[in-house]
């Protein structure tokens, strides 16, 4: 296999923009702990991380809260086609909004089924971490 | 202050919309487009000092390329939406009497590969810099395109609503037979049966690929002018009633909190309240409709149905260009193409002027005084 083949299986690993800001939630993510962005005046959960929280733009005024993981599935598409080639070889796979017990949603994908048969919209879910690599675990989701 | 009947459309020009014009550039394809709309409006370049385009290419580097001097410029940055977002803005540039007579063109020529070089791009390992979707997206592999993300909406509209895979292959049908009689369309001569587009593939559950659009190259133009000046120009002018929005608390579905509700469910009661009209008394409708689902969510918000119900419309009402209420009457831009820099939704305001200026040929709805167009 050449180099430039074997890049085009390589799917993409979670890139921040600001890793400072967000390194907390990855750290916790391969520790197999979810945890969220909680604002304490505004008593709120909210997603995704910022500096500034988006109720009421103070940027101090916020930390990290550990939540349930469990969850319940907004919507979903079957994927057939990937963005990226590096999914190829997992077509099909459900793309999802998932909507946390605390309130939050979060884009992911639901694991651990036949994703034609067996997902449907409202759906109890629970988090699965996935250990992607040594560096990164994706937090996924399974029927609950 | 409003904005009713202060300024009119009084020109119009596109070039037919193509998978790729291989030999064109979109430069080229903008000049085109703007010396047919200043010549149809009656006007020499010289006249236009005002320039409004879409994203992508700044306003200026177009008034330099076209030899334009406005006096005033923008570009418009509200995605599909920015065609139609130009002439609520030309429309307050005029009222606001910063220009007299404001171009607004649209449009793109590029090799057809060029989106599919993204992935091309990434698998090399030629990333686009760090992002919320680099981080947030991404690693769950996203659809190709915006594919997936309408395929989540449709997919919560039929949870939430019950509406059927037959009610949405009905709208495709109907821009298909609009696009069939529009020679500027991709699709032109060319429609579908209900079954062609249930038969059609999956691009992701339950999104078929007929019922989206296919990327094209191609332009539009308009002219924009206050409504006393209009009335000295040859064309019967399409007065610009109202305008509303752009109204967004969201830029990726996943932020939004209600995601089979469009923000036409605040823009539409602005325009029409502005034009002091309501839903009841529009004629037609141009709507984007890069998908089924969002030109049919958007409608339900508009108040042509009641929320929910937008699959029985379609199903009881014939919204070709011959029906009782025509709805993309030129084939949408899922039957005549979605021409690439956001001139996609410029295709609506082009339609929507045609028709209401008369001047729609084969295609001319029985009634077209009042045309609500949504970009
Ligand atoms: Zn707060």
């Amino acid at each position: 296999m050449t180099e430039s083949n074997a890049n085009v299986s390589l799917k993409p690993e979670p890139r921040p923009e600001v890793p400072d800001l967000t390194m907390p939630f990855w750290d916790a993510a391969k520790r197999h702990e979810l945890i969220v962005p909680r604002c304490t005046p505004c008593n709120a959960f909210f997603w995704y991380p910022r500096e500034a929280c988006p109720t009421c733009l103070r940027s101090d005024s916020w930390d990290w809260a550990k939540v349930s993981g469990n969850a319940r599935l907004h919507t979903f598409t079957i994927v057939r086609q990937p963005l990226h080639p590096g999914f190829q070889e997992e077509v099909p796979y459900a793309f999802a909004v998932v909507q946390l017990d605390e309130g939050v949603r979060m884009m992911s994908n639901i694991v651990d089924c036949d994703v034609i048969e067996d997902i449907q919209i409202d759906m109890k879910l629970e988090v699965k971490f996935d250990d992607i690599s040594d560096e990164w675990t994706l937090v996924k989701f399974k029927p609950a | 202050m409003s904005l009713r009947g202060k300024a009119a459309i009084v020109g119009f020009y596109e070039i037919p919309t193509q998978k790729e014009y291989p030999d064109r550039t979109t430069f080229g394809v903008m000049a085109e487009v703007a010396r047919g709309a200043i010549k149809d409006a009656g006007l020499r370049k010289e006249d236009i000092d005002g320039l409004i385009n879409g994203e992508g290419v700044n306003s200026i580097t177009v008034a330099e390329a076209l030899g334009i001097q406005p006096d005033y410029t923008a570009s418009m940055t509200t995605h599909g939406s920015s065609g139609a977002t130009s002439i609520a803005t030309a429309a307050a540039v005029i009222a606001a009497g910063l220009a007299n007579y404001v171009l607004c063109v649209f449009g793109e020529a590029r090799p057809r590969s060029s989106s599919r070089m993204v992935g091309q791009a990434q698998a090399k390992g030629m990333l686009p810099p760090a992002s919320r979707a680099t981080e947030w997206e991404l690693p769950y592999g996203p659809v190709i395109a915006m594919n997936g993300w309408y395929g989540l909406i449709k997919q919560r509209h039929m949870f939430e609503y019950g509406t059927t895979q037959e009610q949405f292959a009905k709208l495709v049908v109907d821009q298909r037979f609009n696009a069939a009689a529009n020679e500027n369309a991709v699709w032109y001569g060319q429609p579908v049966t209900e079954e062609d587009v249930l038969n059609s593939r999956f691009t992701n559950d339950p999104l078929h690929l007929l019922e989206s659009v296919m990327p094209c190259s191609g332009a539009h133009a308009v002219i924009v002018t206050s409504a006393e000046r209009a009335r000295s120009l040859p064309n019967d002018p399409a007065y610009i009633l109202g305008v509303g929005g752009p109204a967004t608390t969201h830029d990726v579905i996943w932020q939004k909190d209600d995601i089979t509700t469009t923000p036409v469910v605040s823009s539409a009661p602005t325009a029409l309240n502005m034009a002091e009209i309501s839903i009841n008394d529009v004629d037609m409708a141009q709507f984007y409709d890069c998908y089924s689902i969002l030109t049919m969510a958007c409608l339900e918000d508009a108040g042509v149905s009641k929320k929910g119900e937008i699959g029985p419309f379609y199903e009881s009402t014939d919204t070709t260009y011959k029906g009782d209420f025509p709805i993309n009457t030129d084939g949408g831009q899922i039957g005549a193409g979605q021409t690439g820099g956001v001139g996609g939704g410029f295709r609506h305001v082009v339609e929507g002027t045609r028709q209401v200026m008369g001047r729609a040929g084969l295609r001319q709805a029985s009634k077209s005084d009042i045309c609500l167009v949504n970009g």
